[in-house]
């Protein structure tokens, strides 16, 4: 890097001595807006979207026979019929139950590793920020055949439990990145001066630092959440017999997916942005 | 702990042993749950037997061997596969994430939020919604046919392209996320400098922006490689038995044909190769970087 540096920076120099004060004037380079990029990342903004745009709009869909391939005339009755498949609600009954106590578990104990992570210096401190990132860069379909194999040597039948095991497990690392990243300006002085106003460990943590860090908490705990309700591959090599929404999906896409599963991931996706949306229009309010 | 007298020292322990606290239940789930497992898969790739007669362990490397004539064919695959979703990924995003970074002004952070809106969506079903936009009598194809662009007998559903379309969909914004975050740090006094030294657009591109950006590049390009390479999910909705990659072998091996051992030498493999290559990147990187 130094040595390109240093070549602007002499000839910055030779500018100088031959008398040339200030840029010449040039093209007026910042205004001169093109209209590709623009248009290209419309594009692909569009390409990002569309899957989800027909998702949402053949939840409409009236159709008669099985597949929802073909546009074939409005409805709602995809939506006053959501519950109409027994199997699919549990399917996402399950799914909701597991990613709300792994959201909980997985939040508390990334959390506090994060909180060591950036407010200790401690030997091994580098070696547990590697670990931590291990589960990450493991494929998917390593974490759920080694916690497969696991099961199998002690033959632990295959659950709810399991699947939940599974889930904390995955989001934990993805927890302390997450709270990582939002504590790393944190102002150590504001807890040293709470201890010398006299505030108990106890009360400076629940005063002063657990404010000062619970939007990286929040935005953990919904990243936790999202990984948990969408997950299949973990999930489908632990999950025995039971199934989860995703499971369900997945298994139905062979005889064709009724309306229903767009119905519910047009609920999920709505709920979901409208949840980032208020998180993002809270911390915008604190600041 | 409190003891008055020696107050000072216990003060001082508390504080030196108050990280260790705070990492163990986290640090005691992923031992139990992943490194553990980790070992124990390699153990039970090592094993003989059935599911039938039981599992010993014989030390049996030869399984490690068998599996790599077996399915060097969709090994091969699969990195291929996952270099062509990093490229494409990394072609697609690049001017993407430039333009957000470099001029996306107070719509900053809108566009944004439309890079992440997939994710808001469940994986199997936005795989299922472009099983949809690309089926033989979608939309898409049908139109094309109609005006004879395309002859008719024209598919792409059940081709490597669907496959590593489908990819390069899912994985996108793990690459344009990264990518944005390192030229969104991009210190703009650099460009103009640059500028007022003469040196035209392309040449500051080359000679400033890019190099900056490589952290980016990096780990965009580690996000989206390693859950490409294991993916079998696109594989399994998109592809055909000819665009089977290393993920659904696995799925086979230890779902539906009970090979454990098999099924875990081949994890194993896996994950070993990818492991060096993440080792390789985090050596020039530093980890800090990835791990945030």
């Amino acid at each position: 890097m130094s040595q390109e540096a240093s070549g602007p920076a002499t000839a910055a120099v030779a500018d100088r001595a031959l008398g040339i004060e200030g840029p010449a004037p040039r093209p007026a380079r910042g205004r001169r807006k093109g209209w590709i990029l623009p248009a290209y990342t419309a594009l692909v903004i569009a390409y990002l979207v569309l899957p989800i745009a027909v998702m949402i709009l053949f939840g409409f869909n009236d159709l008669k026979g099985r597949f929802n391939f073909t546009w074939q005339g409005f409805t709602l009755r995809h939506y006053r019929e959501l519950f109409r498949f027994r199997e699919l609600t549990t399917a996402l009954e399950n799914s909701l139950v597991v990613a709300a106590v792994t959201t909980l578990i997985a939040t508390a104990l990334g959390t506090l590793i994060a909180l060591a992570l950036t407010r200790h210096r401690f030997r091994g401190r580098g070696s547990t920020n590697l670990f931590i990132f291990l589960p990450m860069a493991t494929p998917e379909v390593v974490l759920g055949a080694s916690l497969l194999s696991l099961f199998v040597t002690f033959g632990t039948a295959r659950g709810l439990g399991t699947v939940l095991i599974a889930h904390i497990m995955f989001t934990i690392s993805f927890v302390v990145v997450t709270v990582k990243a939002r504590t790393h300006g944190f102002n150590v002085e504001w807890e040293e001066a709470a201890k010398d106003l006299g505030a108990t460990p106890w009360v400076t943590f629940w005063r002063v630092t657990f404010p000062l860090i619970l939007p990286g908490i929040l935005a953990a705990a919904s990243l936790a959440f999202a990984l948990s309700v969408d997950d299949y591959v973990v999930t489908a090599f632990n999950s025995g017999q039971t199934l989860t929404f995703p499971l369900w999906v997945f298994g139905a896409s062979r005889f064709g997916v009724p309306p229903q599963v767009n119905v519910m991931g047009t609920i999920i996706f709505l709920a979901g942005v409208l949840l980032a949306l208020g998180t993002v229009a809270l911390q915008r309010r604190r600041s | 702990m409190g003891v008055a007298v020696s107050r000072p020292r216990s003060a001082g322990r508390r504080r030196r042993l108050a990280p260790y606290f705070l990492l163990l239940p986290g640090l005691a789930w992923l031992f139990v749950f992943y490194a553990w497992p980790t070992i124990q898969m390699l153990f039970i790739s090592l094993q003989e037997g059935s599911l039938e007669t039981g599992y010993r362990l014989t030390w049996h490397w030869q399984t490690y061997v068998d599996v790599f004539s077996k399915f060097d064919t969709q090994l091969v695959r699969s990195v291929e596969y996952g270099l062509l979703v990093t490229l494409g990924c990394l072609v697609l995003s690049y001017p993407l994430a430039y333009f957000i970074a470099v001029r996306g002004g107070r719509w900053k952070s809108a566009l944004l939020f439309m890079i992440i809106l997939p994710f808001f969506v469940s994986f199997i079903i936005r795989t299922l919604s472009w099983k949809f936009i690309l089926a033989d009598q979608g939309f898409v194809l049908a139109t094309l046919k109609g005006i004879g662009l395309l002859p008719e007998d024209f598919r792409l559903l059940a081709t490597p392209v669907a496959v590593v379309s489908g990819l390069v969909y899912n994985f996108l914004p793990f690459m344009a996320l990264p990518l944005y975050a390192s030229l969104e740090k991009l210190d703009k006094g650099l460009l103009e400098a640059a500028g007022d030294l003469y040196s035209n657009r392309l040449v500051a591109f080359a000679k400033v922006t890019l190099p900056l950006s490589l952290p980016g590049v990096f780990a965009g390009s580690l996000l989206t490689f390693i859950p490409s390479v294991g993916d079998f999910i696109n594989a399994q909705l998109l592809g055909s038995t000819n665009t089977t990659m290393i993920g659904n072998v696995i799925q086979r091996e230890m779902l539906i044909n009970n090979d454990y051992p098999e099924g875990a030498a081949i994890s194993f493999v896996l994950m070993a190769a990818i492991l060096i290559g993440v080792a390789a990147y985090a050596k020039v990187l530093g980890t800090e970087e990835l791990t945030g």
